[in-house]
């Protein structure tokens, strides 16, 4: 009988199912990820029973704390909400706005300056790794406090991930007809305007309204940092233990943000 | 009048795309460049209008060396040379009228051409292309809703949009039914015949070389091994320039 | 002559008019009470923009008090990768139930479970913290089971996505065998799943892991409750000093993160 050793797996008249190799592999991994989590667990004494121990403590909290919510304060959150909203929608106006022509720097079958498109790449990576509370705490220190730091540390944040989803679009279009125009003698606005914009107008709508949601979502704790929104009624209610009120405020939000990501979603089902 | 000297081009990777090409091509001529893939015809028709770039030589388009030319004189270069492609290139999603004003982009204002302000003019002689080539009614309909042979009419719309002195094809039927080839192939030589443009046409279907082509110009890797006129050409030229005998895929057939 | 008709431009019909003025009034109404309505003021601050990134940026590097404290920071830090590691693998696993639950061609009961799904998510997960932290105090266990159910929601839809795309006739296959419904699962499932689920997972993670550095600003623990006192304070060099060590850990996993995920799909 010939030796097979190699590639089969059939090991002492044994034919295994899973490959031994595939076998070990996956050993290591559960290994390392375990090995991880206990360390995690150590860490930050979250261990798993104390969870599942955790766990009906923290819905008795939720049943006797938090309900009823307070209905008299309904008013007061519905001017705080319009005002997330607003600092959302007039942030996700101006990302979008000026997202893109940074997109256009961000891909690279338009700019063909390998030094330029790497460095505008790095910065929009930069931006899109700060956490939004980061930046509207820096805004707030530049610029008071206010909803607008929030519109501003909105805008940065949204403009980073909104000029990488759409610089990632024109990366994937066709190239034929950019050839053809360009072979008409136009010049490079004119192809992007006739070749490029056609092309990604109906996913750039689509981003927009998606990086609305998130901006929808991101207002919503700005206030904890001074930057306007909600988040201020929820902070200073969560210090003074008023949980009916927070409750209030958690309730309609969450009504509020189901509300705009249903709207949302329909739009953009109409549009692709 | 467009003259290849001593024309070379060489990939980075080192492969030669064009070796030390000579050529005299005259106004109005119909030429059909013929080979096996990968000998060149294409490249030799892009040189033309630099879609890509020989690395040696001259390329002599009416008295200028096109090889020497900057953006700017490029791009006036290429609004004089209408090129068709094998996949039509047309916008998808924009009307069949907007596609072949695109023909006008360069002698069109970028301010203008922003918002689609094209002259009047401009916009007549759009639907005077596109009646010519026998699909005016379709002029509102968005690209991709019409047939290809249509799309391909459309795209010999927009480079007769652009006025000029030279059309170039690059396998403009290889995805077209024969037919509708036929049809495709009677437009360029009537606008050839009319409009006094030369064309200067890939195909790799030796009969319809044959049949439509004045003069016939045949390459073997990279290099020119045949050019001479239509007359002199039979299914024997064909094998020296494939250096193999003739198959069926050479042949399109009849209309 | 050729055609005597005039190619007639088609009018676009009355409905595109209606649902155009509509959008079009919505959103100028939409615009207007935004603009009037919120209080723009700029207030300004004590600081130029230039003296403040200096002192965030640059000045750090030199402040002895700050670089001692590099070493508490780093450990804040490896306390908010924990942070999400252990939300992340609890949120993972307990997600699994849940995605085939909400998953229409394994359960009878995909729509509550849709349902919950779908809740779960819409919940912004910093109001998860603030409840927790509520619940059970300030400090990374809050965090841990704030970053574990918004996980759930999550990676549940997802797994209910993947487990819907699978090609059911290898189910059918398995079930032509005779094979029990776990056995199908077992077999004929899991396999064809494992390598996007896991790809998704640690996806997952690189947005944890951004989440925990918020959440520690409510108090879940996490190098954000030092950086909001730092904030508070207004010590810049502070602050600045923990947003790098943020910037390059982040970025770190994020490296790591996708050089996984290449190899695994």
């Amino acid at each position: 009988m010939s030796k097979q050793k190699n590639k089969t797996s059939v090991d002492n008249g044994n034919i295994a199912v899973f490959h031994s190799k595939t076998k070990v592999t996956i050993t290591y991994i559960l290994i390392i990820v375990i090995g991880l989590y206990i360390a995690s667990a150590f860490y930050t004494e979250a261990y798993p029973n104390l969870i599942i121990a955790g766990m009906p403590v923290v819905i008795d909290f939720v049943i006797y704390d938090f309900f009823p919510p307070n209905l008299k304060y309904i008013s007061t959150v519905m001017k705080a909400l319009i005002e997330t909203w607003n600092m959302a929608l007039l942030s996700t106006t101006l990302s979008v706005i000026f997202a893109l022509p940074i997109s256009f720097l961000a891909a690279a079958n338009i700019n063909k300056n390998k030094v330029f498109y790497q460095i505008v790449r790095f910065i929009l990576n930069i931006i899109r790794t700060i956490p939004e509370l980061i930046l509207a705490v820096l805004l707030v220190a530049f610029m008071g406090i206010g909803v607008i730091s929030g519109i501003g540390a909105l805008f940065i944040f949204s403009l980073g991930i909104l000029a990488k989803l759409i610089s990632e679009t024109i990366e994937a279009i066709d190239p034929n007809p950019l050839e053809a125009i360009r072979a008409t003698g136009a010049n490079t606005i004119q192809v992007i305007r006739y070749a490029v914009i056609p092309q990604i107008l109906p996913q750039y709508t689509s981003y927009a309204l998606y990086v609305l949601e998130i901006n929808v979502r991101a207002s919503v704790i700005l206030g904890f940092v001074g930057a306007g929104g909600i988040g201020i009624i929820l902070k200073q209610q969560t210090s003074l233990f008023n949980y009916g009120n927070v409750s209030t405020i958690i309730l309609m939000t969450f009504i509020a943000v189901t509300i705009i990501d249903f709207v949302s979603s329909r739009v953009r089902e109409r549009l692709l | 009048m467009i003259e290849f000297k001593n024309v070379s081009l060489t990939y980075p990777n080192g492969h030669q795309g064009l070796k030390n090409v000579n050529l005299k091509i005259n106004d109005g001529e119909f030429i059909v460049v013929v080979g096996l893939s990968g000998a060149g015809k294409s490249t030799l028709i892009r040189s033309i209008n630099q879609l890509v770039k020989p690395t040696e030589g001259e390329l002599i388009i009416n008295g200028k060396d096109t090889l020497k030319c900057n953006e700017r004189q490029l791009k006036e270069v290429r609004r004089n040379i209408g090129m068709i492609f094998q996949s039509y290139n047309l916008v998808k999603r924009m009307s069949v009228l907007r596609n072949v004003l695109t023909g006008s982009l360069g002698r069109t204002g970028t301010f203008k051409s922003l918002f689609g302000l094209f002259s009047n003019e401009d916009k007549e002689l759009a639907m005077g292309s596109l009646a010519r080539v026998g699909i005016d009614d379709k002029a509102y309909r968005r690209a991709d809703q019409l047939s290809g042979g249509q799309q391909q009419r459309v795209s010999i719309a927009r480079a007769l949009t652009q006025k000029p002195n030279v059309i170039l094809a690059d396998e403009p039927v290889a995805s077209l039914d024969p037919p509708t080839s036929h049809t495709v192939m009677k437009d360029l030589k009537k606008i050839n015949k009319e409009d006094g443009i030369t064309t200067i046409i890939n195909l790799h279907f030796i009969d319809m070389a044959m049949e439509y082509a004045d003069r016939i110009i045949g390459m073997r890797e990279g290099e020119v091994v045949f050019d001479g006129p239509v007359s002199e050409v039979s299914e024997k030229t064909f094998e020296e320039i494939y250096g193999r005998p003739i198959k069926e895929d050479d042949i399109i057939g009849a209309e | 002559m050729t055609k005597n008709t005039i190619i007639q431009k088609p009018k676009k019909d009355r409905m595109f008019w209606i649902r155009t003025t509509i959008s079009a009034v919505i959103l100028i109404f939409l615009y207007y009470i935004a603009l009037t309505t919120t209080d723009l003021t700029y207030r300004g601050s004590t600081l130029s923009p230039g003296a403040l990134l200096q002192r965030l940026f640059w000045n750090p590097f030199f402040d002895d008090a700050v670089l001692e404290k590099v070493p508490e920071y780093i450990a804040y830090m490896i306390e908010t990768l924990a942070i999400a590691y252990g939300g992340a693998v609890i949120g993972a696993i307990l997600a699994i139930p849940f995605g085939f639950l909400a998953a229409s061609n394994i359960s009878k009961f995909s729509y509550i479970g849709k349902w919950i799904l779908n809740a779960i998510r819409a919940f912004p997960e910093v109001m998860f913290a603030i409840i927790f932290v509520a619940a059970v105090g300030m400090g990374p266990f809050a965090g841990v089971l704030a970053i574990g159910i918004n996980s759930i929601g999550m990676l549940g839809k997802l797994y209910s996505e993947v487990i819907e795309s699978i090609d059911m006739s290898v189910l059918e296959s398995f079930k032509a065998n005779g094979a029990g419904r776990l056995q199908t699962i077992w077999y004929g499932v899991i396999p064809q799943i494992i390598p996007e689920f896991a790809s998704y997972a640690i996806y997952r993670y690189e947005i944890d892991v951004r989440s925990s550095t918020v959440l520690g600003v409510v108090g879940a623990g996490g190098i954000g409750t030092p950086l909001i006192i730092a904030a508070m304070q207004r010590s810049w060099e502070r602050v600045g000093m923990m947003l790098m060590i943020i910037i390059v850990v982040v970025s770190v996993i994020d490296f790591i993160s996708s050089r996984i995920r290449r190899r695994l799909v």
